[in-house]
């Protein structure tokens, strides 16, 4: 196979620690990026891009954001939702307030607010672990989405306790409201995630990713050899915050357009967001977004394939695929319980040795 | 073993006293490490040898007594603090970070050598790639004492038992410590992993000059590295002295060593 480091040498440290050693992973990335932002948008429709691509790059991004907390730091999470939530009454709040200081600085801003809520719901994590901690942060969740229902600042007082996106635009092209370009908001979307994605790959494999990884590995001996847990895991919600509030904006401002706490937001948010980096696999950048892909495009493509294909009703359809779903995810799990990440490292090792087995 | 011509006293135990509820697990310990030395702990099972040494670097906190460092006396001290001021250990049952690579290990250990901010991290230019570059080289140093360039990249989980005591001791060098911590580094080695260790430890002494305090039962391994050793038992300060002068004394053979068998 053509997949090996074999002849590919590296003569000092700093091509050692180049984000992607091996020359093949290189060009893969780089065709996923020519794909991802020359093809995908000259060849797909509407459809393809609201319906399909924008929910999956959204997720990825919020997936991204919890898997740095709950996969690279070890700290469960159930309050996904919720900090997605102050992502996106952030940025409503933003554009009606402020419409002047641009889009993309409001989905940072309301990133970085949401950065600021989540570490403060993070405080309970320096006294409880694991499952004590999931319940800690499923308070949060319960109670930014109350505060989000009951405030009427924060819906402006609309009648409805909706929140709608005014019309946003970048160079000209509108990428909110009713009348924004698919294909605008699809570069846009994607531009957030791939530039953020790969910041998240770059602090992973630095200092601090490695402090994250050491309080979740080994949390006494991280803290003996001078990592400190305080600002290790604080930071570590600090960031997964940052970036579940971006995908929250972006969910409700680029997506969705308007948005309702309780229906939007809910814990079943949260649970999806977890389910993809358990699927996808625990502390990996590439597994966010294969566990993104499996929950997102999965059931979409299998709704599609029985209405289009077996000419089964829509209902029905949508019955067999909540089934098929849960049916593929338990089998995921008992095959491989560490993910679609490891299945991926799996078969680049096997490619690595093949035509020999071992 | 290098006998400094003048013995500075790197660290000073005043009577610590550490007691969980009414179990008093060090009752008024006082000791002192010299710069340069390798100091030994030993005693029985239970005798609060792993105690004393969580007292030193900070993880626990002893209700009497107080622990001088390099001149600064404290009541007790923050771990990240003892770090900080260059304290380093292993443990007695390996405490690795089993997700990361050997590597990445070593390269945790020089955490506190680090210091750009997320920002640049994020980036990974600048002031970020140029430090991870420089502790990458310090990491690698390390990675060649101690002779494990082979499993630099491979997960610390997979590896067998020798080598994995073998990585902890290159984390915890990472740091560059002073004061290096060594609890039971060789226990459940064989004979050959167990010389290796000790030529790794008594290298570590005379190439970098840091002072060691090692927990150990293996009594040949402690009488031949040794400069002085503390004898626990039960918490109480048995003994302290030089090997020879420890090997003789009678509570300390009553207690711990026992009377060769007759054949």
């Amino acid at each position: 196979m053509i997949y090996r480091e074999t002849g590919q040498f590296k003569a000092n440290y700093q091509d050692d620690q180049a984000l992607f050693p091996i020359a093949q992973d290189r060009y893969v990335i780089l065709v996923i990026l020519l794909i991802t932002f020359g093809l995908v948008p000259a060849l797909l429709n509407e459809y393809w891009l609201n319906a399909i691509l924008l929910p999956f790059l959204i997720y990825s991004l919020a997936a991204l954001g919890l898997n740095i907390l709950t996969g690279y730091c070890g700290q469960l999470s159930l309050g996904t939702g919720a900090f997605m939530a102050v992502g996106a009454f952030s940025v409503y709040k933003l554009m009606v307030a402020f419409p002047g200081i641009g889009f993309i600085p409001m989905v940072v801003l309301s990133g970085v607010i949401t950065a600021a809520v989540g570490t403060i719901f993070g405080l309970p994590s320096l006294r409880i672990k694991g499952f004590y901690l999931a319940v800690a942060t499923l308070a949060a969740q319960f109670f930014l989405i109350w505060l989000f229902n009951k405030v009427g600042w924060f819906f402006n007082y609309s009648a409805t306790g909706m929140i709608n996106a005014p019309p946003m635009t970048i160079f000209g092209a509108i990428v909110t409201g009713p009348k924004a370009d698919p294909i605008a908001k699809y570069y846009l979307v994607a531009a957030f995630v791939a530039v953020f994605a790969l910041a998240a790959k770059n602090i992973a494999r630095g200092r601090i990713g490695r402090n994250w990884m050491a309080i979740r590995d080994m949390d006494i001996a991280a803290e003996l050899i001078g990592v400190r847990p305080l600002i290790a895991k604080l930071s570590a919600f600090a960031v997964s915050s940052f970036y579940v509030g971006m995908a929250g904006a972006l969910y409700f401002a680029v997506w969705l357009g308007s948005a309702e706490p309780t229906e939007a937001f809910d814990i079943n948010q949260s649970f999806l967001v977890l389910f993809m980096i358990i699927i996808g696999g625990l502390g990996s950048v590439l597994g966010s977004f294969l566990g993104a892909a499996f929950l997102v495009i999965m059931p979409i493509m299998l709704k599609n394939l029985m209405v289009d294909g077996f000419g089964t009703t829509s209902a029905l359809a949508e019955h067999i695929q909540i089934i098929v779903v849960g049916v593929l995810i338990i089998g995921f799990l008992i095959v491989e319980p560490h993910g679609l990440a490891r299945l991926w490292r799996i078969a680049k090792e096997k490619m690595r040795l093949w035509p020999f087995p071992y | 073993m290098n006998q400094q011509s003048s013995p500075e006293t790197i660290l000073a135990v005043e009577n610590i006293s550490l007691s969980f509820g009414v179990m008093k697990v060090l009752d008024s310990i006082s000791f002192d490490i010299r710069r340069g030395e390798i100091r030994s702990i030993i005693g029985p099972n239970g005798a609060g040898k792993s105690s004393m040494l969580n007292v030193i670097n900070g993880f626990y906190h002893p209700q009497e007594g107080s622990i001088t460092f390099k001149g600064e006396t404290r009541k007790q001290m923050a771990p990240h603090v003892a770090a900080n001021h260059g304290i380093a250990r292993t443990f007695q049952n390996i405490a690795l970070f089993k997700g990361m690579s050997t590597l990445d290990n070593i390269m945790t250990g020089r955490n506190l050598k680090m210091k750009t901010n997320l920002f640049w991290q994020a980036l990974h230019i600048g002031p970020a790639r140029v430090e991870e570059l420089e502790n990458r080289e310090a990491a690698e140093k390390i990675i060649d004492f101690l002779g494990i360039q082979a499993i630099r990249k491979k997960p610390v989980g997979k590896l067998p038992y020798g080598l994995q005591k073998r990585v902890e001791l290159g984390r915890a060098l990472a740091a560059e410590p002073e004061l290096l911590l060594l609890d039971e580094p060789m226990a459940g080695m064989n004979s050959e992993e167990k010389e290796d260790m000790c030529r790794f430890v008594l290298d570590v002494n005379s190439e970098f000059g840091t002072t060691i305090a090692l927990i150990e039962h293996d009594m040949g391994v402690v009488m031949d590295l040794s400069d002085r050793v503390l004898v626990l038992d039960y918490g109480k300060q048995l003994a302290d002295g030089v090997p020879d002068e420890v090997r003789n004394n009678q509570d300390v053979i009553d207690a711990y060593l026992g009377v060769p068998h007759e054949h």
